[in-house]
């Protein structure tokens, strides 16, 4: 018998890592069993290595006006009759190779969705929690905020405000300003959504138990709202984080493909499908094709991650 | 001077129908070491008062009139920044479900710690020695180990005795307790309620023990607060009101513990149910629930009056007195 209380204690001193944690949680478990998570995560790990390292990875700079030649333009990609091998995906107009545009592009996309995320995070978390911790007046002054935002398309803002700033400080300082102006845009036009949802966690969790011992406690408002009840609010958050990065991506393409987001001489993938769409006509159909898959690819795994998120994260949600 | 001395207290609540009293002229006083019981039904303002004391109130309640003099200030009229100071710090809570008071995603301790560090400028590695030396207190076993551990992988008592050692990690001069024991099973009711009691001996902590266990009162308290639709209907010693009360309702309470009757006998009840404070009776609320009612209860309350054995609101115990 002695060697049965001494294991116990053992069992007691010793708690798992987290690292073992992890692996013997439902979230990995789930992950493990879920062949569409595995998929979606490993193109999605590949699009973000991909875009992280693309200066490692591509042949050519995209952005270095001498390192590509107008008498390779509109190549097409490698397997057909008339490709260059020095250009695997073809070449635009100008003479750029798409795999190192496209590599470019994709990390401008994803920054640009991720970067906006953030940003709509930050701006919803504060006004939700500031929003649902303190109530009345508050509350309702935010809120009725937030409809006035949502019931302007994101597209219509971003529309309005980027040609505003095209048309008032010229296409030269647009072209430097272009990244940070989208992600501002981006990120502004659609916190209301984040507000919302954290909103309506807050009103659940304030009326718990361990809310009011923080309070009783002595806590200040602050603390209580970051510290105790923000982290019982992650889940929504992760589940609609995903939802908006695939949003945002979308957003910038748009934008992108109607000639107000990344210029020309920076694509990303929308620019470059609206720099292709020119020449569709005349054949060079990989010019608009292939940063199309691109970016369907991404806005997919995206969604579908969020997908497997939600499911796992919502255990009440029922799964046929 | 009393350490917390609650005078005349009244809290109200503006619903949309109109203002309801939940505390109606609540007056109390607790010695430094004392313990007190609040006993009541459900919706008798037990809670409204452990929270009123505190000065946490949550909307649509306010405090309409009374002060709670603690230490002979005002704790009503203290700022946000001032009560925040006194609560956690010299005044605690402790609630009724462990299951629920303790943040389920933060550790341990990092929530015994959070307080300390709220209250006081030492620095962390001197608020873990003084979350172990608590935890040691309430008789936890192996306190290293539970700073790191989450709520779910605790006990509901040990949890509860965490609740506990929250609450006298900074030395408080009086604990409020909720219902403490309601959520636990009769065995770790009894070992927390001990805890409680040898704590508050040692100590020399004042308690105010909210409950409707008259067990737990009879057990733990020196004094018992017998509160009915916001008001209080008798004071007195603990034992008097166990043995000899004088409220018809204190009197119905007690008849209908379990142990009053012998087996296989319908216990006592009290006919009908506590009235809502937004539709109090006219006169003594309690009158249509009592047996003695008479005509002068319908139309006057009968005021909180002090004889030899405690406080009582009845005129029943006024003629008594009166007319021996």
């Amino acid at each position: 018998m002695p060697e049965v209380t001494v294991t116990a204690e053992a069992a007691v001193n010793k708690r798992p890592s987290r690292w073992q944690a992890f692996r013997n949680s439902h979230f990995w478990h789930s992950f493990k069993t879920d062949k569409v998570a595995i998929v979606s995560f490993t193109i999605f790990l590949l699009y973000v290595l991909a875009s992280l390292f693309a200066p490692l990875i591509a042949p050519t700079d995209p952005y270095d006006m001498t390192q590509f030649d107008l008498m390779d333009s509109e190549l097409p990609p490698v397997w057909q009759e008339e490709g260059d091998e020095r250009f695997l995906l073809g070449t635009d107009s100008q003479g750029r190779d798409m795999w190192s545009t496209i590599l470019y592009g994709t990390r401008l996309s994803i920054m640009i969705g991720v970067c906006a995320v953030l940003l709509q995070a930050f701006l919803g978390i504060v006004v939700g929690l500031a929003a649902g911790y303190f109530g009345g007046k508050i509350d309702s002054f935010l809120m009725r905020l937030a409809d006035i935002q949502l019931s302007f398309s994101t597209l219509m803002v971003a529309i309005i405000i980027l040609a505003i700033f095209q048309a008032a400080f010229g296409a030269e300082l647009y072209q430097d300003l272009a990244l940070p102006m989208l992600i501002i845009v981006i990120g502004v036009a659609e916190w209301p959504q984040y507000a919302r949802t954290i909103r309506a966690s807050v009103l659940a969790e304030r009326k718990k138990e361990y809310v009011d011992a923080a309070r009783v406690i002595g806590l200040g408002s602050n603390r209580i709202m970051f510290r105790h009840i923000l982290p019982n609010t992650l889940s929504p958050i992760l589940v609609i984080s995903t939802v908006q990065i695939a949003n945002a991506i979308i957003s910038e393409a748009s934008l992108s493909f109607l000639g107000l987001g990344m210029p020309p001489s920076q694509p990303s993938l929308g620019s470059l499908i609206a720099s292709g769409f020119d020449y569709i006509f005349s054949g060079a159909w990989w010019i608009t094709i292939i940063p199309g898959i691109a970016l369907v690819g991404l806005v997919l795994v995206v969604n579908l991650l969020g997908d497997w998120l939600r499911d796992v994260l919502n255990p009440k949600l029922y799964k046929g | 001077m009393a350490l917390l001395e609650v005078k005349n207290l009244q809290v109200k609540f503006g619903l949309r129908t109109g203002e309801v009293s939940a505390l109606r002229d609540v007056s109390f006083t607790l010695e430094r070491g004392q313990r007190l019981g609040i006993v009541g039904e459900s919706g008798a303002g037990k809670s409204v008062a452990g929270f009123a004391i505190i000065n946490l109130i949550s909307r649509p309640g306010y405090i309409a009139s009374g002060e709670v003099l603690f230490d002979g200030k005002d704790l009503t009229s203290l700022t946000a920044e001032q009560m925040r100071y006194i609560r956690g710090n010299r005044i605690s809570m402790i609630f009724q479900d462990p299951m629920m008071t303790l943040n389920p995603v933060l550790s341990i301790g990092e929530q015994m710690m959070e307080s300390v560090l709220t209250h006081t400028s030492k620095s962390k590695a001197e608020a873990r020695e003084i979350a172990l030396e608590k935890l040691r207190l309430v008789q936890i076993p192996s306190p290293e180990t539970r700073l790191e551990q989450y709520p779910h992988e605790l006990s509901g008592g040990m949890r509860q005795r965490i609740i506990i050692a929250i609450a006298l990690l900074l030395d408080p001069d009086i604990i409020i307790a909720d219902e403490p024991t309601t959520a636990l099973d009769v065995t770790i009711q009894a070992e927390v309620m001990d805890l409680l009691l040898a704590l508050c001996k040692n100590q020399n902590l004042g308690l105010i023990l909210i409950t409707h266990d008259l067990g737990v009162v009879s057990q733990v308290t020196e004094q018992t607060i017998v509160m009915y639709a916001g008001r209080i209907i008798e004071q007195a010693q603990t034992k008097a009101i166990i043995n000899d009360a004088q409220h018809p309702y204190t009197r119905g309470l007690i008849s209908a513990l379990p142990h009053q009757g012998a087996a296989g006998q319908r216990l006592y009840q009290i006919p009908g149910s506590m009235p809502l404070p937004s539709s109090l009776p006219s006169g003594c609320a309690f009158h249509p629930r009592c047996e003695h009612a008479q005509s002068r209860c319908q139309q006057h309350m009968p005021p909180l009056t002090e004889n030899e054995k405690g406080k009582a609101a009845c005129f029943l115990v006024d003629q008594r007195t009166s007319h021996p």
